[in-house]
């Protein structure tokens, strides 16, 4: 990002953004499931320029072995952004950031995945931002629980996140970096689509409570739209023939 | 935390839960409190006489103690006219039998960014009054939380710690004297521009209750803080346990939220309105 960037207003007089977007618009979505051959299951998301990996390994051996349960299974799970996803190089090793956000990431999805389903055992997650332009927790949470669908583990619902910030008074869906840095809050919310449940919330900034409520129900319709593209992902992963039951 | 309540085999777990969610259906609790009833605070400032400011805060069972240290450094290159302060927080294994000695874990991570970002992002500290020579030398505050006991939400006591102790610390003045920064011996007190607090809430079924106890941290269905400023703008949201949280559920836990907050932040301006008109 350049740094004349900071003056440009970030919403036009017509409502515009900085990308061109409205306020309730997402950026473009991409998203595919089985893009890594190694891991048990993988996922890639897209949402404009952050840029995601996900894979899944396991369910497998416990290690360390006292950590194994003997009625469910454990999971691990790891935030990390590549040195060259952001403007100035990012340091190596786990940020402060990342260990925080890899709990919460961790706990969202520990929420839908039937544990009990896989006694002794561990499932690892890795999240790899490559690119990061905002919205980097949800779009991994979002690429997450799709490379656990791709890895058949059993799980109550995929979840679908996104991030709604505040910027220059306004609520707008699906935050880039300019709009997170320069903006008033970021929320970034993950959802489970057809549960109507919430796994991730969080608030960084300042809103009042009416615009929190708001933006909540904003989150809400743009996650229909990404567990729209999440479900079609696994369709042209796994569909066999056009004989499809569709959902 | 000490219990795994999110598997449905966990029996134990089960019939707790069915009793504290009866007990809340009569709104009652284990300790008798109401739902949105929070423990007592007891707030001390200045009980470390080698911190520049410190305050140790009780609420209920849990003990949190906050101390501040005040060094010169460098500001931020993009932030040239104002002062540093950074929030640490370590979960002592003195304070409870399921926390382990060692560097600060993503519990522990956890607590200081949430109590990191209601200080911050409700720009409670007046940063500008802590600058020396504008991109050059300001005061930085090293605010390091310690949990001593743990007898449940270590967020809320956690907050009131670290705001209390920045309300109340004398920071040692220093000037630029034949090109060194120099102790002045005097102090000044940092400027707050608004007092930010937190509760902690927790779900069980369709229940809200208020500044959980450890027993009822292992029933929750899911649990989130909320922080707000003085005007009762939300500044930090954090659901930081695992379970879900339906979305039916959300406006009335906002709404509790800002009572309980403005309920906490009352206690506090007790103490600092105190602490405010000594001079040191």
């Amino acid at each position: 990002m350049m740094l004349e960037n900071r003056q440009v207003k970030l919403i036009d007089e017509n409502g515009i953004r900085v990308d061109g977007r409205r306020p309730d618009e997402l950026r473009p979505v991409k998203i595919e499931v089985g893009v890594l051959d190694n891991s048990d299951g993988s996922a890639y998301v897209e949402m404009g320029r952050t840029k995601i990996y996900a894979a899944v390994f396991g369910p497998k051996e416990v290690y360390p072995k006292h950590l194994e349960q003997p009625d469910r299974a454990i999971l691990n799970c790891r935030y990390h952004m590549a040195s060259f996803s952001v403007d100035e190089r990012k340091p190596l090793g786990m940020t402060r950031r990342e260990i925080e956000l890899s709990k919460v990431i961790r706990q969202a999805l520990e929420t839908v995945v039937f544990l009990e389903e896989y006694p002794r055992t561990m499932i690892d997650i890795f999240v790899e931002v490559i690119q990061a332009d905002g919205g980097t927790r949800t779009a991994g949470i979002t690429a997450a629980s799709l490379a656990l669908a791709d890895a058949g583990i059993a799980m109550s619902d995929l979840i679908a996140g996104v991030a709604v910030g505040k910027v220059e008074g306004r609520l707008v869906l699906d935050i880039n970096d300019l709009e997170d840095k320069y903006g008033e809050a970021d929320m970034p919310v993950a959802i489970l689509p057809r549960l109507n449940s919430i796994v991730l919330f969080q608030l960084n900034g300042r809103m009042t409570l009416e615009e929190v409520k708001q933006a909540l129900a904003m989150a809400r319709e743009g996650i229909n739209k990404i567990y729209q593209l999440q479900v079609e992902a696994l369709k042209r992963r796994y569909s066999v023939n056009q004989i499809d039951e569709g959902q | 935390m000490l219990i795994d309540a999110k598997n449905p085999k966990n029996y134990q777990i089960k019939i707790m839960q069915n009793r504290i969610y009866a007990l809340l259906r009569q709104e009652k609790r284990l300790d008798g409190r109401r739902p949105d009833e929070l423990r007592p605070i007891t707030i001390t400032t200045n009980v470390i006489e080698k911190a520049d400011g410190s305050s140790l805060v009780k609420m209920g069972g849990t003990k949190i103690l906050t101390g501040i240290k005040v060094e010169l450094g460098t500001p931020y290159p993009d932030r040239p006219n104002e002062g540093v302060f950074t929030i640490n927080a370590e979960l002592l294994p003195l304070a409870s039998a399921s926390f382990e000695p060692g560097p600060p874990d993503e519990h522990a991570i956890e607590l200081a960014r949430v109590v990191d970002r209601c200080i911050r992002e409700s720009k409670a500290i007046d940063l500008e009054k802590l600058v020396i020579t504008e991109g050059e030398k300001v005061y930085m505050l090293y605010i390091d939380i310690y949990v001593l006991d743990y007898d449940g939400n270590y967020f809320d006591p956690a907050l009131i710690s670290a705001v209390t102790a920045v309300a109340t610390c004398n920071v040692p003045r220093y000037e630029l004297r034949n090109g060194k920064y120099e102790k002045t011996g005097e102090t000044f007190r940092v400027s707050m521009k608004t007092i930010p607090a937190s509760v902690m809430m927790g779900v069980v079924k369709d229940k809200i209750l208020v500044d959980p106890t450890p027993i009822e941290e292992s029933v929750l269905d899911t649990s989130i803080i909320t922080g707000f400023d003085s005007e009762d703008n939300l500044v930090s949201l954090q659901k930081n346990t695992t379970g879900m949280l339906d979305l039916n559920i959300v406006d009335k836990l906002l709404d509790v939220g800002r009572e309980k907050v403005r309920e906490i932040r009352s206690r506090i301006m007790e103490v600092i309105g105190d602490g405010q008109e000594e001079t040191s």
